[in-house]
């Protein structure tokens, strides 16, 4: 009876550590789920790194003590959605030679498709061939990906030919916590400090590149950022202007070049949500 | 029938059909042109009724500040002063500064809007904001591109936020209606912030006493002869760079 008694103890004693040890685990488990906004949160006089804000040097960025960069990591930011803008019916900016914007960001996706694959990502383009999806349908391709950024490319009618700007969405209202939803309308909202960095980056690559480029990326309230629920920017290059079209193709390799350093050096601060258009 | 009124029949009908081949294109032309001047009329008689004069000579003349492009820095906005005689009325003192922008620098490469496009309307709501209403030129005639039309925008936000306190956001309409886009890129869905120190202070923007006395925001009351039907609903909290809701909602 005596011995009984002392395995029930003891049975219960092992079960309580089971317990414990389960409760710990999961401690564990639920710590790093936290978002990564929360996690940029610091404490109160706490020292903290800025994952928003890679150093513009191009190296790794960002806090790699972080157990939500650790994540990050391992769950890769892995796409990059590339939208050709205009095509079809809808020729975007046209110069006096003949030259249509629609068909040059075609020829220069190609390249920074190319470029970027090299580095390792998987690019995802909005349009293949001369047709024009819609600003939502653009967004809908973006938003579908887990893991990655998007790079609207563009050529202007005006500026200093030859120089090469990069766009970030402008302030929008915050998004309110609506179950982890983002409005659709303002997808962009909660991504607006990680396209930045990610714009910064890009546009000092393509600053070292192109003289006369701005040092850091220009917000503009651009229509096609504003939907899309991920880090967003375009990348602009000037222009139609030119009066041989092999100007701006000669710039091609150089833009190609920069959005993919660009990538590769925001890659470690990219926290990537849990779900597809989760909140960051 | 002789064969001689067979030869007359045909030569007459021969002649019919050369006349009619001939007179065709010019009655073409004649009908495109009359289109032309009916679509040119109607846009005029709109302009007429909305505009008012711009220019009064017995406005006090003032140091007016207008933004146009730099012809120093590549695709940035410069001030240019210039001394007008401006309205101490909101509206009309807008529509002053803006017909004076649309009009253009003595430099055409400093435009930052098209020379064909004018102002139709323009608005203040008591909350405001401003609804300026432009010609479709400005929209076709624009060169497209993301710094050609956020120029565009930011030389009329800049100009107003220079010279008219009043205005502390700013919607444009194209032929008065709402478009997606300016010319493919920019953004027209939402308001643009004029008077930023305005526009991000809740206290300022509308004071609690005014908030009290109207409950539901804005009850649709505007400053300008017409009023813009739907666009008298608004909301009294400031407004961001960007807002796309069309609800009424007050700042806690």
């Amino acid at each position: 009876m005596l011995l009984e008694v002392k395995s029930i103890f003891q049975i219960k004693f092992a079960s309580m550590i089971g317990l414990l040890y389960v409760a710990l685990l999961a401690g564990t488990m639920v710590s790093p789920s936290l978002t990564p906004s929360q996690a940029q949160q610091p404490a109160p006089g706490a020292p903290t790194t800025n994952p928003k804000a890679p150093p513009a040097s191009g190296g790794a960025a960002g806090p790699a003590t972080s157990a939500f960069a650790t994540q990050g990591q391992q769950s890769g930011l892995n796409v990059v959605v590339l939208d050709p803008a205009h095509g079809g019916t809808d020729p975007g900016a046209r110069g006096t030679g003949g030259i249509r914007e629609s068909e040059i960001v075609l020829d220069f996706a190609v390249q920074v498709r190319r470029a970027l694959e090299l580095q390792g990502f998987q690019v995802v383009q909005t349009r293949q061939g001369n047709e024009n999806p819609s600003f939502d349908d653009r967004s809908a391709t973006a938003n579908a990906q887990r893991g990655a950024v998007f790079v609207t490319l563009h050529i202007s009618s005006t500026g200093l030919p030859g120089t090469a700007r990069v766009y970030v969405s402008s302030d929008l209202p915050p998004v309110a916590n609506a179950g982890g939803l983002i409005p659709w309308d303002r997808a962009q909202a909660p991504f607006l400090g990680l396209s930045k960095a990610f714009g910064d980056l890009v546009q000092g690559f393509l600053a070292q590149r192109f003289k006369g480029s701005p040092d850091t990326a220009q917000p503009a309230s651009v229509r096609q950022l504003r939907t899309t629920a991920e880090p967003a920017i375009a990348v602009e290059v000037s222009s139609v202007t030119v009066e041989d079209r092999s100007d701006l193709d000669r710039m091609a390799p150089g833009v190609a070049d920069a959005v993919a350093r660009g990538a590769a050096a925001f890659k470690p601060s990219y926290v990537v949500p849990s779900m597809p258009g989760a909140l960051p | 029938m002789t064969p001689s009124w067979k030869y007359w029949l045909i030569g007459g009908l021969v002649i019919a059909v050369v006349a009619a081949a001939t007179y065709f294109p010019i009655l073409r032309k004649r009908v495109k042109r009359a289109a032309r001047l009916q679509q040119q009329s109607e846009e005029q008689a709109r302009r007429e009724l909305t505009q008012t004069i711009p220019i009064n000579p017995s406005d006090p003349r003032v140091k007016a500040k207008l933004f146009w492009v730099s012809d120093t820095i590549d695709s940035t906005l410069a001030p240019v002063t210039v001394e007008l005689p401006l309205s101490n009325d909101p509206v009309l003192r807008s529509k002053q500064v803006l017909n004076t922008l649309l009009a253009g620098p003595v430099d055409a490469e400093s435009r930052t809007l098209p020379p064909d496009a004018s102002l139709l309307a323009f608005y203040l709501l008591p909350d405001g904001t401003a609804i300026a209403d432009f010609s479709e030129a400005l929209a076709t005639s624009i060169p497209s591109g993301i710094v050609s039309e956020q120029l565009a925008v930011n030389s009329i936000a800049r100009t107003l936020e220079a010279n008219v306190a009043q205005v502390q956001r700013l919607k444009i309409l194209i032929h008065g209606q709402e478009v997606e886009t300016l010319a493919g890129h920019l953004d027209l869905t939402g308001t643009f912030v004029v008077n930023t120190k305005v526009a991000q202070d809740p206290v300022k923007a509308v004071s609690p006493a005014a908030a009290e006395k109207t409950p539901t925001a804005v009850r649709g009351t505007l400053t300008a002869d017409r009023a813009p039907g739907k666009l008298g609903q608004t909301k009294s909290r400031p407004l961001e760079f960007w807002d796309t809701e069309t609800t009424t909602r007050e700042e806690e």
